[in-house]
């Protein structure tokens, strides 16, 4: 398991000089000419106006929290699916209502019209 | 000794340079990263080649010619825009987190090639053939969801910082829909490792055929997770510009430029393992160079279905797009995954279990497009109801 | 050898970012810390052969709670501004604290803890699987009542953030 790991240390190793050497070979190539005017933030050649943190809606948090409700699910989920073969009815039984409970919160949501987006 | 059977490749090498005097280590340690490097290379090299496929085969569909001018049929053209790029002037905005700002293309360029690793090109050849294979896709691909915010929000420009929120909430919708599709393939195939996962599918039993639904439910949410039309709201240019990289210029913005592509690549290549037989093709077990040529063809296949959807189809509105994941995408996911575990607890001889997981995915996606159409006639009904009354 | 050294750096950057977690004067970067300690503890669990808590780790604290969290940030307004002090009148105190509980809790898992030093046998091949007979063999409360758990969350979160509409 850890040679498997080895080459994903090394691998990680390479992914990540890859794009930071393209950066640095840019930087040597390129020209620099600066110009406080160049550095403005893009807005469509408008002046910005404000500040850029502007608060958001509770929307994205609730798809957000939504989201880390399924993804906890799956990974009860994959260890089951792995071990399925091995599994009495009783193991598919479980896995059933461990699905069917969140899919129950699903409904709920959509019945309260939290998978509006708005 | 058959220098063509990777299988022989590896302790070949090792010998030879261990003959040299190395330790064991290091050579193992060398032979990791030749091919780690080769893996990089094969990524770059194939981005080049996609970036000119995809330019040409959207011109074909929209009758223009497309790229021509530089080399043959205009194929050096993505060399050239990449030389342009390196050599352009870096424009960072005042108020930029410099750091994150820095980090965010290094971050998105890391995360998929760290995909590669797990991507299964023939009998034998994978980076690392991890017992978690799913999982660390899913993982992975959250380190580019990261970047994506990192970048939006370390510019400081109101449309970035939208256009990274917007695509992390459609990258997290369509991430559910696309993880239950792979907990259906764990299931059927009894493990999470790629090459186990290729192997499930011999002779001919691919899981295409037994489980054509999840099947369609994995590519529309890998259409989604690349950002592709229907659903590239993050270059919906009238509303956020260009989204989160809107203030990436030269190189930073190549290597967003080569995530994206590179995203396609490997979701193409998964799809492939997963459901088209991974590497698998006549004689590919005895001669796994055939396995590598299975493995393109069936990936440029499923890389064209990518882009012709992309050259037809007009962008859906962000409601819509929320509202099918969640309403319709993430509810059928649940429904086939509950079928599968049902059906394969029977108890039937295999044959009958794939037949009848074959017509019960095919009745759950007509059952569900059913009720599409009916939603859709309705939400086309509504405005002339509401004149009336 | 080799692996203790991998240990020590990995160990070293999860406590620097953890570090920086409570000390960066911008909430957001805060927050990215956060990752990147999240991620030097998935490599602790690589280092440790339990690849599965690995992934998890980096799939769910990265990928799901992280975003949470900063989806969090975002609401509250004024806390995406550029600096908010990470300063308040009592932190020398809150630090001294913080400091002598570590130094108790040290002192417990230290000496008072007999960490068994003989190795345990190598991971089994087959550790997923084992994994996902326990979940719905022995522990199998436990998952049950995990997703019980999941549901009161969404029902809570849903009660909370619509609570105006209806």
């Amino acid at each position: 398991m850890l040679k498997q790991f080895g080459f994903l240390g090394v691998h990680a190793i390479i992914a990540l000089s890859v794009p930071l050497l393209g950066i640095v070979a840019a930087w040597l190539l390129r020209p620099k000419k600066p110009y406080p005017l160049k550095k403005t933030t893009y807005e469509c050649g408008m002046e910005t106006i404000g500040d850029t943190w502007v608060q958001f809606k509770a929307q994205y948090y609730l798809f957000a929290l939504i989201f880390v409700l399924f993804d906890v699910e799956a990974v009860f989920l994959f260890p089951w699916a792995v071990a399925y073969n091995k599994l009495t009815l009783f193991g598919l039984v479980e896995g059933i209502l461990f699905v069917l409970i969140l899919f129950a919160g699903l409904i709920y949501a959509w019945k309260r019209n939290a998978l509006e987006w708005q | 000794m058959n220098l063509l059977n990777p299988q022989t490749l590896a302790p070949w090498f090792i010998s030879l340079i261990e003959g040299i005097g190395l330790s064991h280590f290091w050579t193992l340690v060398l032979w990791n990263l030749i091919g780690s490097i080769s893996l990089v290379l094969f990524a770059i090299i194939s981005i080049l080649f996609i970036v000119w496929l995809e330019r040409k085969f959207a011109a074909r569909v929209q009758d223009r010619i497309g790229p021509n001018r530089v080399g043959p049929y205009g194929l050096a053209q993505t060399i050239a825009d990449a030389i342009k790029l390196l050599t352009k002037e870096d424009i960072t905005p005042a108020t930029a987190e410099r750091v994150s700002y820095n980090l965010a293309p290094v971050l998105a360029v890391f995360s998929v090639f760290m995909v590669a690793a797990v991507v299964p090109f023939a009998k034998g050849v994978i980076g690392a053939d991890l017992n978690v294979g799913v999982l660390y896709i899913t993982a992975i691909s959250s380190i580019g969801i990261m970047a994506a915010l990192m970048a939006g929000w370390s510019s400081d420009n109101k449309f970035a910082l939208l256009g990274g929120f917007r695509v992390v909430a459609q990258l997290l919708s369509y991430e559910v829909p696309m993880v239950m599709a792979m907990v259906s393939v764990v299931l059927l195939a009894g493990s999470m490792s790629l090459q186990k996962i290729v192997a499930a599918q011999a002779g001919g039993r691919w899981f295409f055929w037994v489980m054509p639904g999840v099947f369609l439910l994995y590519i529309i949410a890998a259409l989604a997770e690349n950002e592709r039309t229907p659903f590239d709201l993050l270059e919906a240019d009238s509303e956020i510009v260009a989204g989160y990289h809107i203030e990436y210029g030269g190189i930073k913005f190549a290597w967003f430029f080569l995530t994206f592509f590179l995203n396609t690549l490997f979701l193409a290549s998964f799809t492939t393992t997963f459901f088209l037989g991974g590497w698998r093709g006549p004689f590919a077990e005895q001669v796994p160079i055939l396995g590598f040529v299975y493995y393109f063809i069936k990936t440029t296949l499923v890389i064209f279905f990518m882009m012709w959807v992309r050259a037809t189809w007009p962008r859906l509105r962000i409601d819509q797009m929320m509202a099918f994941a969640w309403k319709v995408l993430v509810p059928t996911s649940l429904v086939l995954l509950i079928i599968t575990a049902i059906v394969l607890k029977l108890g039937l001889p295999a044959i009958w279990v794939d037949a009848l997981l074959l017509v019960l995915n095919v009745t759950v996606v007509l059952v569900v497009l059913g009720f599409l159409g009916r939603a859709m006639r309705l939400d086309i009904d509504r405005p002339k109801r509401r004149i009336a009354a | 050898m080799i692996t203790q050294a991998i240990f020590i750096i990995v160990s070293l950057f999860t406590l620097v970012t953890a570090l920086l977690v409570v000390r960066h004067p911008n909430l957001f970067s805060s927050a990215l810390y956060l990752v990147a300690s999240f991620f030097g503890v998935a490599s602790l669990y690589v280092l440790l052969e339990a690849d599965f808590l690995a992934v998890v780790q980096v799939m769910v604290y990265i990928g799901a709670i992280s975003i949470l969290i900063i989806f969090a940030i975002m609401l509250s307004k004024g806390m995406m501004g550029k600096h908010t002090s990470p300063h308040n009148q009592q932190d020398r105190w809150v630090a001294l604290a913080g400091l002598l509980l570590a130094i108790i809790l040290l002192y417990f898992l230290v000496a008072l803890v007999q960490w068994p030093t003989t190795p345990v046998g190598p991971v089994p091949a087959n550790a997923i699987q084992l994994l996902g007979q326990d979940l719905v063999g022995r522990f199998v409360m436990p998952f049950e009542i995990a997703s019980v758990l999941l549901l009161a969350a969404l029902i809570g979160a849903i009660a909370i953030a619509r609570e105006r509409e209806i």
